[in-house]
């Protein structure tokens, strides 16, 4: 993290600042896994998942640290940080729990944007999002999306200041041929789906705009009532790309999120890290 | 044109509902067939009462299910309204919330399902939903895929269903107005019958006049 007392100008890099800037940490030539996050558990790294709530006492979820839910009045953004509604669906449970599977130490949130119908769910989502931002948290898992096009220079705006403040968004690509955000920005990791059973298996596509593919077919996952379901969709593929974020961020905390995403890159599976 | 004359004069030529609704039944039909399913429905957004309405349903519970509501946000075919996400599930009856929603409303109890959201152009409009096909074999991602390209065609239906009753909505209450989609109707049947056109030149006439 940065420490230096007079902020650089942003456009240029004075020749006395150069030092200034020196990385904390030198990159081997050969990027292993084992260095990315051999070892890490994700703790300390505190994961918020953007979604329809997560069940709290789920065994495969664990403690959750934060549970809130956001709605609109009016005008107005309720937020409540003490929402007791858990999950609506069993979608949030599920991410949390592909999350706390590979990250098992990581800090979990819950932030609720799903349940108070489709009207105004795209402002909702959005509002939850701006909040999450605002928390600092280090990895947000969003597996929704939305099409409305008056929304996509907000989300743009939100995604870029996110990616700048250290956030990094993870969102779920779509399948389908719609345009649909915030997964196109390139301020965020957007994640497809492989077919194969591996959890660390993840691979970079050279030809984005989604950039990763993670497991996401016949997923078992944790869903309502503390049980557990078998399921298919990018959904459950974000998560496995969040948490492998988290281990990253264990190990490596200094990271910002263009480091982060070019060390998934240089640890995929078709690149480095198959070895 | 405004919208109301705009929508007098689609009333007329749009097609009536029914038509609409015989190519939805088509789309449940052909995915339960290809996926070999043992039902298959669609789901039309209604937006005033944030409801999700069954439109169509091919197989199992198919007489009883048109026209049924629930709240747009519930279940699954609500994540994956708002969330724009298709999602596959097997093992349904483990989700105890489920299984007794369904049962309640259907007496159909599936073990699996395939929901994908009907998107059209930024529009949500609805669900696709593909209910207990065989399951001998690993979900391929291909089978996603299929599922994508019916909803599209479904989408597409269900803009069209929603233009046609836009179109009749608008008219209703407007008398004077009814005469443009009479009009608009008469017109297209004399074009599709090879009459010659003396209608449309007399209109022409009369547009002048205006």
């Amino acid at each position: 993290m940065s420490t230096e007392e007079e902020p650089l100008p942003a456009w240029s890099l004075p020749a006395e600042a150069v030092e200034r800037i020196a990385l904390p940490e030198l990159w081997p030539g050969q990027i292993t896994r084992e260095w990315a996050w051999g070892e890490a558990t994700g703790k300390g790294v505190r994961i918020c998942v953007l979604d329809s709530g997560v069940e709290t006492d789920h065994p495969s979820v664990g403690e959750v640290q934060q549970s809130v839910a956001i709605s609109i009045e009016g005008d107005q953004v309720i937020v409540d940080e003490q929402d007791t509604a858990g999950d609506l669906c069993g979608h949030g449970t599920a991410c949390a729990g592909v999350i706390r599977s590979l990250a098992p130490e990581c800090e979990l949130a819950s932030v609720r944007v799903l349940g108070a119908g489709y009207t105004g769910s795209g402002t909702v989502l959005l509002e939850g999002l701006r909040w999450a931002i605002e928390q600092g948290y280090d990895v947000i898992n969003m597996s929704l999306s939305t099409t409305k096009q008056k929304f996509a220079g907000l989300l743009h705006e939100l995604a870029d200041s996110a990616y700048f403040r250290r956030t990094m968004l993870v969102a779920s690509a779509h399948n389908m041929p719609v345009e649909s955000y915030p997964w196109r920005f390139s301020s965020v990791i957007s994640v497809g789906s492989h077919e194969q059973d591996d959890p660390f298996a993840y691979y970079y596509n050279p030809k984005p705009p989604v950039e990763f593919f993670a497991r996401g077919v016949d997923v078992e996952v944790a869903w309502l009532g503390g049980g557990r379901l078998v399921c298919t969709g990018n959904s459950f593929a974000t998560p496995h790309i969040a948490a492998i974020a988290a281990l990253v961020l264990s190990k490596h905390p200094e990271l910002t999120p263009f480091q982060l995403k070019s060390l998934l890159y240089l640890t995929a599976t078709n690149v480095g890290g198959g070895k | 044109m405004s919208d109301d004359l705009r929508a007098a004069v689609a009333a007329g030529v749009l097609g009536a509902e029914e038509g609409y609704r015989a190519l939805l039944r088509s789309i449940v039909e052909v995915a339960r067939a290809i996926f070999k399913a043992k039902a298959s429905s669609i789901f039309l957004l209604d937006e005033d009462a944030d409801e999700l309405v069954f439109e169509a349903v091919a197989g199992e519970g198919s007489e009883t299910l048109i026209g049924q509501r629930f709240p747009s946000s519930t279940g699954i075919a609500g994540f994956v309204l708002v969330s724009r996400q298709p999602l596959v599930i097997e093992d349904v009856l483990a989700d105890p919330r489920f299984s007794r929603e369904t049962a309640e409303s259907t007496g159909f109890v599936p073990k699996g399902l395939m929901a994908v959201p009907l998107l059209y152009e930024e529009r949500a409009l609805g669900v696709l939903e593909v209910l207990d096909r065989p399951r001998d074999a690993k979900f391929t991602l291909a089978e996603m895929e299929l599922l994508g390209l019916f909803a599209n065609q479904a989408a597409i239906a269900l803009d069209l269903l929603q233009r046609a009753r836009r179109a009749q909505a608008a008219l209703a209450g407007e008398g004077e107005l009814d005469v443009l989609a009479r009009v608009a109707a008469a017109l297209e049947r004399r074009r599709e019958e090879g009459e010659p056109d003396s209608a449309l030149r007399l209109l022409v006439e009369l547009e002048k006049l205006l």
